[in-house]
């Protein structure tokens, strides 16, 4: 009895039973129901397929899927009918473009903010084309910039600058009064108003820029890609689509969506080290 | 005549000298406030009080008497429209180092712990950090946060907030404290028990000090002259001497003077409300 109230009682207590096991459900049931709902899904996916009888080009069972992106990575890194190259390429573009795209957006945001007048003069501008959807741009892009990388960092770049732009000035306006109010009693100036307030308190919003931005940074290089490009995953899933090679386009499917992961895992790392104060972002990750 | 010497028996019995010297005068103060569509509105007029080395004011009144622009305009954060404002004889115009204020909220920024906190006024102002450390954690200690020095704001109650603030507001040794109702978000028995810390650090610390409060008892509790204000514009409608002994603790509240002393304060209030009802129905009928 008196080992329930050891201070570590579950690694007492899994000496009887795998009780971990029964902490870890009851407190996070998710951790079992989200992998127990892909092999769910996979399994009714594969078996499924065959019950309807739908051909292998329209929609390949998760086998022959795994079976393609198993054979494009064997491939050389260099190999075109591989899929080293290509993710390279890809990846190139997306993390130039939203680097590039959001530093460019982050800092006019900044600046602009920091100008009443001038945030005022140019909102309604800003609020009309950021309704104008960027991605149509994207083949006028390649006209002016050819088929090699740079005409998808464009595109990229017009797709990320927008919400950082937009959520950077959201975050600088949000800052609480009473915050400046303390730094301007305290004899602070304008840069030190800045750097130990203003930046701080505006950083929640800047990071839901960025998630915003990594994500639109994928959707740009693969439309960007389609629109014309030489390499690319985009180009593997046109080629692909050409040969009614279904399996393949999903394979290339499942490496966006890995590096799509990767940059939102990243982002949530940093943002776990500079963000832990703030509860919109505690409300917002839901942990 | 028995007040005053009272009063300096007082002051004296705290080792302080208060000597003539004012270190805050105020002098036909008026403060109007434009509006957006060019209204004129009287926040504040002919407003004249002098505070000494060392004393502990309180300020009272109804809410838009202006009590906190008043104080805003002595902290140097908003200009007034007419009058004199000086500080150590010198007029105030931007915000001082010797000032220190406390707001109602405590204003801890989130992203820094307690003790960062504390030394933000330091940062800014370019101290010696070592020595502003070492007086941080001697503050700290004083005001009952030893130990939750590396703790961040959420971590803390509010009465606790509101400590780090204070101590934060001193952390530069400022002659002058200012707070705007410092403890208004507090609850009732935290808020006794913080007047009482108040009281201590004050009488430690020898500061000047004045405190704007929704509060009579609060008000007469801890000053040692009380300012009553009246709304629409603010004025100063008395000035109320307190010579209740110090230390005082908590028991002071049940004696007759300082039943009396509320009591009339009080009055003084219901008299402005009175006003304002007549004022209203007499537009009404017309």
């Amino acid at each position: 009895m008196s080992a329930i109230w050891n201070d570590r009682p579950h690694v007492t207590a899994s000496a009887s039973s795998p009780s971990w096991l029964r902490v870890m459900l009851r407190t996070h049931p998710e951790y079992l129901l989200s992998p127990l709902l892909l092999v769910v899904v996979l399994v009714g996916w594969e078996y499924g397929v065959g019950l309807i009888g739908a051909p292998e080009y329209i929609l390949p069972p998760p086998s022959k899927i795994v079976f393609a992106l198993w054979e494009g990575l064997s491939q050389g890194l260099t190999s075109r009918a591989g899929y080293w190259i290509h993710t390279g390429v890809t990846v190139a573009e997306i993390v130039i473009g939203f680097v590039v795209g959001s530093a460019v957006g982050l800092l006019l945001g900044t600046v602009i903010s920091q100008f009443r007048l001038l945030d005022a003069t140019l909102q309604p501008y800003i609020v009309a084309i950021q309704s104008v959807p960027k991605i149509a741009l994207a083949p006028i892009v390649v006209l002016w910039f050819g088929f090699g990388l740079t005409s998808k960092v464009v595109i990229i770049c017009l797709l990320t600058f927008f919400p950082l732009l937009v959520t950077s000035m959201a975050g600088f306006r949000s800052v609480e009064p009473e915050r400046l109010e303390l730094m301007r009693a305290i004899g602070a100036n304008r840069w030190q108003i800045f750097w130990k307030a203003r930046l701080p308190s505006a950083l929640p919003y800047i990071f839901a820029g960025l998630e915003m931005a990594s994500v639109f940074a994928v959707v740009g290089a693969i439309v960007g890609e389609f629109v014309g490009a030489q390499r690319g995953l985009g180009t593997l899933i046109l080629t692909m689509n050409a040969q009614m090679n279904g399996a393949g386009t999903f394979s290339i499917l499942v490496i966006l969506a890995v590096i799509g992961l990767v940059m939102h895992g990243g982002l949530r790392l940093v943002a776990k080290r500079l963000l832990f104060w703030s509860d919109t972002r505690r409300r917002a990750i839901g942990s | 005549m028995e007040r005053k010497s009272a009063t300096l028996l007082d002051l004296k019995s705290r080792g302080q000298s208060i000597g003539k010297r004012p270190m805050i005068t105020i002098k036909q103060l008026d403060k109007v406030f434009t509006t957006v569509r060019d209204e004129r509105i009287n926040a504040l007029s002919d407003i004249n009080l002098s505070v000494a080395d060392g004393e502990f004011v309180t300020i009272v009144g109804p809410s838009g008497c202006g009590k906190s622009t008043l104080l805003k305009i002595l902290a140097g954060l908003i200009p007034s429209t007419g009058g004199l404002v000086s500080v150590a004889d010198q007029p105030v115009a931007a915000p001082r180092r010797d000032i220190g204020i406390v707001f109602q909220n405590a204003v801890l920024f989130p992203w820094r712990t307690i003790l960062d906190n504390v030394l933000l006024p330091a940062e800014v102002q370019g101290s010696d950090m070592k020595q502003a450390r070492s007086r941080a954690f001697e503050l700290l200690e004083m005001v009952g946060l030893k130990g939750f020095e590396g703790k961040y704001p959420s971590e803390l109650s509010g009465g606790m907030q509101q400590r780090a603030a204070i101590t934060r507001a001193l952390v530069c040794n400022p002659s002058i404290l200012l707070m705007d109702e410092p403890f208004g978000a507090l609850d009732a028995m935290t808020r006794e028990q913080m007047n009482l810390d108040l009281q201590r650090i004050w009488r430690e610390s020898g500061k000047t000090i004045i405190l704007i409060t929704h509060s009579i008892p609060e008000a007469v509790f801890l000053g040692d002259r009380v300012v009553v204000m009246s709304p629409r514009p603010g004025r100063i409608s008395e000035i109320i001497t307190i010579d209740t002994a110090r230390p005082r603790g908590l028991d002071v509240m049940g004696e007759p003077e300082f039943g009396r002393q509320t009591s009339y304060i009080r009055k003084l209030f219901y008299r402005m409300s009175n006003a304002d009802d007549s004022n209203i129905t007499g537009e009404g009928i017309s």
